[in-house]
């Protein structure tokens, strides 16, 4: 649907986050190994892989939440590792794979966290504030249960409640760990289509782990495959992800399938 | 304009400021001769030298056990979480009891509490962290082992200890106030500490959602983490020193209030400061009357409240789960 358009955009000092030889690791597994990368205003950005290639930790470490082994972050050109975290918070925003809430509260109590690194630390949120995360509700599909507590909402309501919070914070750079994950066909098209205008619109640049490789050629300029022992390959989403690519990324046989409006990329089972 | 509260806010603030005087009025009037508002010149000193000390030490014990309890609760992500299942009380009684045993008149109790608290805490603090990042369970876990083992140290001091101060032992144990007199002075310290904290509010509502959700969020966790520690150790301490091992009133009053006013700590930490001061009065003022002239130590009642209560809310927790 949308793929490669702005891969271009991404020269020298533009990027809003870059890694420099990053080398990732989590216990034995090797996650990358000399990773280097730029992402880019505009782009977005699918992280493939299997499961435990280490999708999750790649994200974690380029939030600056876990260290990495070797090689530099850089957020808008300035070193990550540096930057204090509230600085980072209202840069780079991520929707982590689980979100668990251990008080009650209500809902738009729970979005309106995502205006904390904005705001100074002995202030109340402003109007704006609140009107912010009432739109953020509104993009989620959530702003019916605004006043619902958060412990009285389905696994899908609560995945759409902990996005809602990052899309209060509106970062520049965000960060998606499997943003569809208990999500019915419906909203996952419905949230990565909010996603993808945000993008658009705003200039904005975001980096999601995603399963599903069907919603990664909609949604994706650009991909990130990881194919564990730190390999991987990084480019445009159009001239990366093919039959071929993906049956080696996921050591199972998958097939283009095309019609007139788009390719699907299908499972096709034992030879 | 950015108010510190809200309008709902402060309502809940001036209903339990004027509860907290409405137990006050009862708590100063009644006594072992029943209920009286002093006349003469005798009963205006039992008021002010006696009741009205007694009464501050109930407000500002009550108080500071509350916040303590709200700031662990936080820190252990558990709302089930109380300053003294990390075994604080624990190593207050025990060093209580090695002054007692020892002989060691020459420092107050509350010395040797305080003194405790601190030591028990850093001990937890110290092996439950460890290396790598923050694990509430893990030092929820070491406090708990710590607090066996100060028990064990307490049971055989009282098997050691002379007769004849068996009872002040207990006593202390239970958690008393029949000797606790505090200066209204001691007020403020507490309005202090409660303000402080309250301010900082917004940050513990984003500490309580973990802590890479909190560090996503812009906070330096380990840093806050360390800081509220220290707070709620410090709150504890001097909650034991004035009073003994009052249990589950940080356990119940940061708990009760959240079902009522929600779990914003701006607002919660000042409504746990004042409910806590008057629901500790209140026991106390029933713990010196109910069998009087005998007294009974207001721990005792604020568990078989606390236990009751707890047990309610638990299984009504249950209950609407899903």
């Amino acid at each position: 649907m949308n793929a490669g358009m702005n891969s271009h955009k991404n020269h020298g000092n533009d990027a809003r986050l870059r890694v420099e030889a990053l080398d990732v690791s989590i216990g034995n597994v090797r996650v990358v190994n000399d990773l280097n990368l730029e992402f880019g205003p505009g782009q977005s950005w699918g992280v493939l892989g299997p499961n435990g290639v280490g999708k999750t930790t790649l994200l974690l470490t380029m939030a600056g939440v876990r260290p990495a082994n070797r090689g530099r972050i850089w957020l808008d050109q300035q070193l990550l590792t540096a930057l204090p975290r509230k600085s980072i918070a209202q840069r780079l925003g991520m929707l982590t794979q689980n979100t668990r809430f251990a008080f009650d509260a209500r809902c738009i109590e729970i979005a309106l966290s995502g205006r904390h690194p904005h705001l100074s630390a002995w202030a109340r949120e402003t109007e704006t504030d609140r009107s912010l995360a009432r739109a953020a509700l509104k993009q989620v599909d959530l702003a019916a249960m605004q006043d619902r507590s958060c412990f009285a909402l389905s696994g899908g309501e609560q995945r759409r409640l902990a996005l809602a919070i990052v899309l209060a914070q509106n970062p520049d750079v965000m960060l998606l760990d499997e943003p569809t994950n208990h999500l019915d066909p419906a909203h996952q098209v419905d949230i990565l289509n909010q996603l993808w205008t945000r993008i658009q619109t705003s200039d904005k640049t975001q980096i999601i782990a995603l399963h599903d490789i069907n919603l990664a050629t909609c949604y994706c300029t650009h991909v990130l495959m990881l194919f564990g022992d730190g390999q991987w390959q990084a480019g445009p989403t159009e001239t990366l992800l093919n039959a071929a690519q993906l049956s080696r990324l996921f050591g199972c046989r998958i097939r283009a399938v095309r019609d007139d409006n788009q390719t699907v990329f299908a499972i096709a089972g034992k030879e | 304009m950015n108010t510190i509260l809200s309008g709902r806010d402060s309502w809940v603030l001036i209903s339990l400021l004027l509860l907290t005087l409405l137990s006050l009025i009862i708590a100063l009037s009644v006594g072992s001769t029943g209920f009286n508002w002093p006349t003469d010149e005798a009963g205006r000193r039992i008021v002010l030298e006696l009741r009205l000390p007694r009464a501050i030490a109930a407000l500002v014990t009550g108080g500071l056990l509350a916040l303590a309890g709200a700031l662990m609760q936080v820190l252990l992500r558990n709302p089930l979480a109380d300053p003294y299942v990390l075994g604080v009380s624990g190593g207050a009684s025990a060093f209580v009891l090695a002054g007692m045993l020892l002989g060691i008149a020459w420092l107050p109790t509350g010395v040797f509490a305080f003194i405790g608290a601190l030591v028990s805490m850093a001990i937890v603090f110290l092996l439950g962290r460890g290396p790598g990042p923050w694990s509430s369970l893990r030092v929820l876990l070491t406090g708990v082992v710590i607090a066996a083992g100060w028990g064990a140290m307490i049971t055989l001091m009282l098997a050691l200890g002379p007769d004849r101060s068996l009872r002040g032992m207990l006593y202390w144990l239970m958690g008393d106030l029949s000797y606790a007199r505090l200066s209204s002075w001691w007020l403020l310290v507490l309005a202090a500490f409660t303000a402080l904290l309250a301010l900082r509010g917004r940050s513990l509502n984003i500490l309580a959602a973990g802590e890479t959700q909190a560090q996503l969020l812009g906070e330096t966790t380990q840093r806050r983490y360390l800081e509220l520690y220290l707070t709620a150790s410090l709150l504890t301490a001097l909650a034991v020193s004035i009073a003994g091992t009052i249990g589950f009133v940080g356990l119940i009053v940061p708990h009760l209030l959240r079902l009522i006013i929600g779990a914003d700590h701006r607002i919660l930490l000042p409504a746990s400061a004042l409910f806590g001061g008057t629901f500790l009065l209140l026991a106390d003022t029933l713990a010196r009357t109910v069998l009087s002239p005998r007294q009974l130590p207001v721990g005792v009642l604020t568990a078989i409240i606390g236990v009751v209560l707890f047990l309610l809310l638990l299984y009504r927790s249950g209950k609407t789960a899903r």
